[in-house]
């Protein structure tokens, strides 16, 4: 049996069919998830994907949190569903408070579109339960603010609590402790700011995305 | 003595005389300010269309030829490409961000208005060298400009080119190609029909930005600083969010087959798109002022309809579509009002209330097609035999031609790496590459057609400063090599001509000779423009930039089961370089760095260079050659640079005897990289097609030496390459 | 009765902020000196309908609590006035 994924569609998102074509490639069923609709069906697992909700305007995620359909989707996740926020998406998932610290602009102050070394940190998530620890994966990164930044506390509960998953080789953006991807206490929420969608074809330079997108299957499934 | 109105508008005595002609009458303010905005250089082109007709626009596969929003060609499996470029040249030297921002949302409309998605966009950039602070300034905010509204509208940048040079000091040229896909059954002209359908103006509310804008600043250079600051008011503000809800929900509207017509507004505002979709369309139109959603208080009926307000669209649907397409529209959260009706007869009435008082009416059609016809003067320059003589080999040797050579390297990562190039999957060769090659997937399905798009902006000021019919027509030549250095046959070409002034003589010569060269060109290599745009007046204190026409050609690749070889060669592979000996330096780059912009080009030989991309395409597509790069700017030693530097891996040349041979930018010459074992294979094949060609040496180790003329580090070249630009522009801006 | 709220939305105290020291960098360059601490934020300004001007203080700090700011990295300092 094939999982079914919602993937989320904000006003001003992008990367919806990107997603959807590459979790679709991977044997996966989809539907997309309006943001005015309370209704997200019998979805085994959601993405919300990249793009620039709302147009970013306020901070990025600010707006898109309060849409109904994040309101199911919130519900969906505290009952343990499945859920992976790429790069808008993290940033909406923290402005939900679905996970911890925020998304600042990166320190470089410009725009970054380009392909980095993640270091996989923790195999215990639903997105990297297919990987290996230490494993190099080169994933675009695609974003103006992915700066992760937390308090010491929030760090320290990150790093004791084994919810650094991934991290950067070479830091582009400033992330406190390298941070490019985190999960939530109970392991089910999933942000990062890499985009694993765009590393799934040989044609455009990577596979390295479909170990990841593999494992968040996976547990949609299970 | 105050100035008579009709001349503060930009208009001129005899065009003001037409006006009156046209009209039976003298025309009032708001059909004064109408004529002036339609009437301007930038949206009437009229010194520069009796020379356009010159260029060929037939083709078997083009669909929409010039004339349109943007041209269409046939790509095969029933798929359709739109494909445009414009420019937005002086208002990014008054607000670079919002100049280039609102420079991309109008080619996007354009791209869209078709049925298209936009699929990709190109930015080929013109600015000052970086020691001016004003021209970086301008680059910075430009290329923050471009990302910032590209990248959240949610179109990729998959390629373009930034160059710096003292001529376009006071006068940036930002051109921004788009491309977008459809199925070729959805294609939709902006043309009104249909007496009695709704003209319904969907998305932004207008205010006033950019009022006379084309007029006051496409169509006059640039002064005094003071001045300029009085043109700020011009410049538009640009909402990419509000683009990209325009964008899903007329495409929707398209998809459901809800509209008759559909334009965007753009240069003129409604003006432009109210009498241009009448005039296609044959009919009049009673357009509504009243009903126009207005941003501000207080606005003239005169400012409504020439506000260059950005993200709005005039759709022509039939009253019982109305409902649909109010209720589509209010699911994106865009605005919808009806603010006209098609009328018979091929007026259009500009009125208070659709049964209200008639605040002005002209003939449609005058607006758009009686635009005056501009035959001005030409002459090539005086001291043309002088300017010939006095070419660059006569310059004396360089002192140090491995610090020459560095000099001209540059990584452009500072300025690409802004731009998503990667959103849609599409992306097999981004910014960088010698052609940038898409995936074609089907526009409805998804499905991979199991081939590609290739596509190339292309533009040299220094071989058309030296001649511009020449400097034309080696500019189309390179296009259409470099698409084949990515295994594509090129499809079809669109334009955008940066000049000076066109009441200067010398600089409408030069627009003529370009013209002739790119058509000479277009005709050897079967390739039909399908588009253009030209941008004049680009002078400032009395001094014109170089000539600059650029082309975009896109081509098509039969069979993309895996990306093309690139520039990256390997440890132990033999060098081979393609095509004629090269010959003079005069309009190198290296000639230029050298303070010398004199003397004569070298004639393309058009039946070698066709036998040259003939032959390269085929080696592509067959897989021989680990890489391959075109020779251009900064000759042969930038080319075979700029793939030792790639690759990470230097090389041994010989055969490259002089600073001449190694700068010159002479066409047709492709450098090639061949594994040992492919070697007989491909000089084989060679001896075959009759292609000159010459071993020049072997890919390895870590130093980039030509036998008698360097010998350098190549981690130190490197080091140079990439830091050029990071050190002149040193951060981000804080502009945007 | 109308009032005019302005809500300037500052980072926190400790929170980097590269584009505040990127201005304060650039600074002497253009010829100023002494210039230092510079933090950038943003000012949202609009008007609100409320019965009293402690009811419309209330508001607007719910507002700033629940949207205008993200606690994690920002707070806001309030301006009410009531409108001509």
């Amino acid at each position: 049996m094939s999982p079914t994924i919602g993937v989320i569609v904000f006003p001003g998102s992008n990367c919806e069919q990107d997603a959807v074509e590459a979790v679709k490639d991977l044997g996966a069923e989809t539907q997309l998830l309006w943001h005015g609709s309370p209704e997200i069906g019998n979805v085994d697992g959601v993405i919300i994907p990249g793009g620039f909700a709302h147009g970013d305007y306020l901070r990025p995620g600010a707006i898109a949190r309060f849409s109904p359909a994040m309101e199911s989707i919130v519900d969906f996740a505290k009952k343990g569903g499945p859920v992976v926020g790429i790069c808008n998406g993290f940033q909406v998932l923290t402005e939900v408070g679905l996970l911890p610290g925020a998304l600042q602009k990166n320190i470089g102050l410009k725009f970054l579109c380009k392909t980095v070394t993640l270091k996989v940190v923790s195999t215990n998530s639903i997105l990297t339960s297919q990987t290996q620890i230490g494993v190099d994966l080169k994933i675009p990164i695609n974003h103006f603010e992915g700066n992760y930044t937390c308090s010491e506390d929030t760090l320290n509960e990150l790093r004791n609590n084994d919810r650094i998953l991934l991290t950067y080789e070479d830091n582009p953006n400033g992330s406190m402790g390298d941070i490019a991807g985190i999960c939530n206490k109970e392991r089910n929420v999933v942000g990062l700011m890499p985009h694993p969608e765009r590393a799934c074809h040989d044609l455009l330079g990577s596979t390295d995305g479909k170990p990841l997108l593999q494992s968040f299957l996976e547990s949609a499934n299970g | 003595m105050t100035e008579p109105l009709h001349r503060t508008l930009g208009l001129t005595d005899p065009e003001l005389e037409k006006i009156i002609e046209i009209l039976g009458r003298e025309p009032n303010h708001l059909e004064l300010a109408m004529y002036s905005v339609m009437w301007s250089e930038h949206c009437s082109y009229k010194s520069s269309r009796v020379h356009l007709k010159r260029l060929p626009t037939e083709g078997e596969h083009v669909l929409v030829g010039p004339g349109e929003n943007a041209g269409v060609i046939d790509v095969g499996d029933d798929i359709a490409i739109a494909i445009r470029i414009e420019s937005h040249n002086h208002p990014s030297y008054i607000e670079p961000y919002q100049g280039a921002a609102t420079g991309v949302g109008g080619i996007i409309r354009d791209i869209f208005t078709m049925g298209a998605r936009p699929i990709a966009i190109m930015d080929p950039l013109r600015f000052g060298p970086l020691e001016d602070a004003r021209s970086k300034w301008v680059a910075e905010g430009v290329v923050s400009g471009i990302s910032g509204y590209g990248n959240s509208v949610g179109v990729p940048n998959i390629g373009g080119e930034t160059v710096f040079d003292q001529t376009y000091i006071g006068n940036p040229l930002v051109n921004v190609l788009c491309l977008g896909i459809l199925p070729k059954d959805r294609l939709v002209l902006g043309q009104a029909s249909g007496i009695g359908n709704l003209a319904v103006l969907l998305g932004a509310t207008t205010g006033r930005d950019g009022i006379g804008g084309v007029s006051v600043l496409a169509s006059a250079g640039f002064g005094d600083d003071e001045a300029d600051a009085d043109k700020r008011p011009s410049v538009q503000v640009g909402d990419p969010f509000e683009e990209k809800r325009l964008i899903e929900c007329c495409l929707e509207l398209l998809d459901a087959g809800l509209v008759v017509g559909i334009q965007d507004l753009g240069g003129a505002g409604l003006s432009c798109a109210a009498s241009e979709t009448a005039s296609r369309g044959g009919v009049g139109m009673d357009f509504d002022v009243s009903a126009v959603p207005q941003r501000e208080l207080g606005m003239h009926p005169y400012e409504i309809m020439t506000s260059e307000s950005q993200e709005r669209m005039l759709a022509i649907v039939t009253p019982d579509n109305l409902e649909q397409v109010t209720a589509i529209s209010k699911k994106w959260e865009i605005r919808s009002s009806v603010v006209g009706k098609v009328t018979e007869g091929g007026l259009l009435r500009i009125m208070d209330g659709l049964n209200g008082t008639v605040l002005g009416e002209v003939p449609a059609i005058s607006l758009h097609e009686d635009a005056p016809l501009y035959e001005r003067p030409l002459a090539p320059p005086d001291d043309l035999e002088l300017f010939q003589e006095d070419t660059a080999e006569q310059l004396p040797k360089p002192k140090d031609i491995g610090e020459d050579l560095v000099n001209l390297l540059s990584d452009l990562e500072w300025v690409t790496s802004q731009y998503d190039s990667q959103l849609f999957l599409n992306t097999v060769v981004g910014p960088g590459g010698d052609a940038a090659v898409l995936r074609l997937k089907d526009p409805i399905s998804g499905r991979e057609t199991g081939r590609g798009l290739a596509v190339t902006t292309d533009g040299n000021h220094r071989w058309c400063a030296i001649n511009p019919r020449l400097g034309t027509a080696m500019s189309v030549a390179e296009a259409v090599l470099n698409l084949a250095c990515v295994g594509a046959e090129p499809r079809a070409l669109v334009n955008c001509l940066n000049f000076g002034n066109p009441e200067n003589p010398t600089v409408m010569w030069q627009l003529s000779e370009a013209v002739d060269g790119m058509s000479e060109a277009c005709r050897e290599f079967d390739l039909p423009v399908v588009g253009g745009n030209v941008s004049l007046y680009n002078e400032s204190q009395g001094t014109n930039i170089d000539p600059t026409p650029i082309v975009g050609v896109i081509g098509v690749i039969d069979n993309l089961d895996a990306p093309p070889p690139g520039q990256k060669w390997s440890e132990g592979d033999r060098l081979i370089v393609i095509g004629p000996e090269p010959e003079g330096l005069s309009g190198s780059a290296w000639a230029f760095e050298q303070g010398h912009r004199k003397g004569i080009l070298r004639e393309l030989n058009y039946d070698i260079h066709k036998k040259i991309c003939e032959i390269t395409r085929e080696l592509v597509q067959k897989k021989l050659v680990t890489a391959v790069h075109d020779v251009s700017v900064g000759g042969i030693g930038v080319a075979t640079a700029e793939m030792a530097i790639a690759s990470g891996v230097g090389c041994s040349l010989a055969r490259i005897s002089s600073h001449e041979a190694l700068f010159s930018e002479s066409s047709s010459r492709v450098v090639l990289a061949i594994n040992p074992d492919e070697l007989t294979n491909v000089e084989e094949i060679l001896t075959a097609a009759e292609v000159p060609k010459a071993r020049i040496g072997l890919a390895h180790g870590d130093r980039f030496t030509i036998k008698g003329l360097l010998d350098l580090e190549l981690q130190s070249m490197k080091n140079k390459w990439k830091s050029h630009l990071p050190t002149a522009f040193e951060g981000g801006t804080t502009q945007g | 009765m109308q009032y005019e709220a302005c809500v300037e939305v500052r980072l926190r105290e400790g929170i980097a902020d590269p584009q505040g020291s990127t201005i304060e960098n650039a600074t002497p360059k253009l010829g100023f000196q002494g210039v230092s601490n510079v933090r950038v934020g943003k000012s949202i300004r609009f008007n609100l309908e409320s019965d009293n001007e402690e009811t419309a203080r209330a508001t607007v700090q719910e507002l700033c609590d629940r949207f205008l700011t993200n606690p994690v990295i920002e707070d806001a300092s309030i301006t009410i006035q009531g409108a001509e």
